[in-house]
């Protein structure tokens, strides 16, 4: 339970997706200007992530790993189809935005009009395959991890583009130099908000745990003094 | 090969500033930002764009009269993942340490938003040659950006350009150190790639006023 615990927080403050890895800059930085589209497109992002993480997860396992696909036969335990991930992964992705879209479509075509060009953008947004691909070289255990994972990182990235389109309105009535205006402000304030995010460098190591140190091992030398003279001198040997 | 046509040369020096694919289009900022702590991560990840740029661009040109319009995202992503699949297979056996260093990023030129940009921009309405040249302009326009970044960020975050030291020896405080001059190690630190692509920006925009937004 508490690993479940720990890897949520790692993945929303820790390693967030955007502050920490910078995954899914494009559609942030494009889609930041409104809080409304923001959140729409955070949601999307969270949906796609909590679907397509534990997916490729169970297709790392049992397809892509060295030696995952033993449940085919004991002769297989050699092949490594690692070099497969890629395009494996973007194939599921490409296909769960595509069900995604027309699910969406189906049930709510105000979010569906609302979010227009973005759906089938997020196929390409670098923080899905980015998900996936940190899952599988960050070992992910568990299918429960990976799902936890997949929400985690994805409620990181919506909390960024929620901060940055806030300050993106309230920031249209300062006075920023025109050629920072727009762009350029928004790299420099998402680079303070990273470095704010930094801070929470230090929330899930140290504090009140005692760690249980190792025994140290102590090595005795033993050392014999020479008693007498004449053990100390040179004897030749017959 | 003779010279260029006028229009042609200007597929290429286009993208290096006035259509600049980071920052005026606003494509492919993720892999400038997370691998530019080392000046030779930068490089590599330069290289490998224009490679899986350049020859897609040809592939999906050649291709484009023939791929449906309804899976023509699912065909270029088969396209890009085969030549990043490569791309990483020879990172891996000729620079396994570099590509542990780039890591997951060197996956993820897949979704690289320069490589599509470009595929639906110019690749599918164009014929192969020019289509390779607009590939070539805007990957030297990217690896312009990553190389400016690369270069503030290892040299004042480590003091060293490609490795090889430049300032003088931190530790023996020879060269610039031993005037007290120390390390900024927070160069290192993802936050301040955005803050030096900001401050590029801000330069680029002064220089040229039609690019600044209202």
């Amino acid at each position: 339970m508490i690993e479940h615990i720990e890897l949520f927080f790692k993945s929303i403050f820790i390693d967030n997706m955007v502050f920490a890895v910078f995954l899914g800059m494009c559609s942030y930085l494009a889609v930041s200007k409104k809080v409304a589209t923001a959140v729409g497109l955070g949601a999307a992002v969270i949906f796609v992530l909590a679907i397509t993480v534990p997916l490729n997860w169970l297709l790392d396992q049992y397809l892509l790993q060295p030696g995952a696909l033993v449940w085919l036969g004991p002769e297989f335990a050699e092949y490594d189809l690692g070099f497969l991930s890629f395009i494996m992964f973007i194939a599921t992705i490409a296909t769960m935005v595509q069900l995604v879209e027309i699910v969406v479509e189906k049930f709510s075509p105000s979010l569906y009009n609302s979010l227009g060009i973005f759906l089938p953008l997020i196929a390409v947004n670098c923080a899905i395959l980015g998900g996936s691909l940190f899952m599988q070289s960050r070992e992910i255990e568990t299918l429960g991890l990976a799902v936890n994972y997949g929400i985690s990182s994805g409620i990181g990235w919506f909390l960024a583009i929620l901060a940055i389109a806030a300050i993106r309105e309230k920031i249209r009535y300062s006075n920023v130099p025109a050629p920072l205006r727009g762009l350029g402000i928004t790299f420099i304030v998402t680079g303070l908000m990273g470095i704010g995010f930094l801070s929470f460098g230090g929330m899930l190591t140290g504090g009140d745990e005692e760690v249980e140190e190792a025994p140290k091992e102590v090595v005795v030398v033993e050392t014999t003094e020479i008693e007498k003279e004449e053990d100390n001198q040179l004897k030749i040997v017959n | 090969m003779g010279l260029l046509s006028k229009k042609d040369a200007k597929l290429i020096t286009d993208p290096l500033a006035d259509n600049n694919p980071i920052t005026i289009q606003v494509l492919g900022i993720c892999s400038a930002l997370a691998i530019t702590a080392e000046l030779k991560a930068s490089l590599v990840m330069g290289i490998a764009v224009l490679f899986v740029l350049g020859i897609g661009n040809v592939v999906i040109s050649l291709m484009r009269n023939i791929i449906p319009s309804k899976i023509r995202i699912i065909v270029q992503l088969i396209v890009v993942a085969s030549l990043v699949i490569i791309v990483d297979q020879v990172l891996k056996a000729y620079a396994y340490e570099l590509s542990k260093t780039l890591s997951v990023f060197v996956g993820l030129i897949i979704t690289n938003c320069i490589i599509m940009g470009r595929f639906e921009a110019f690749a599918l309405g164009n014929g192969p040659w020019k289509a390779f040249l607009d590939g070539i302009g805007n990957a030297l326009g990217y690896a312009v950006i990553l190389l400016a970044v690369g270069f503030f960020r290892e040299l004042l975050g480590s003091g060293t350009l490609f490795g090889i030291p430049v300032l003088g020896d931190p530790i023996e405080k020879t060269g610039l150190y031993s005037t007290g001059y120390e390390n900024n190690g927070f160069m290192l630190m993802p936050p301040m790639a955005l803050i030096i692509v900001g401050l590029i920006i801000w330069v680029q925009r002064s220089r040229n006023t039609t690019l600044i937004e209202d």
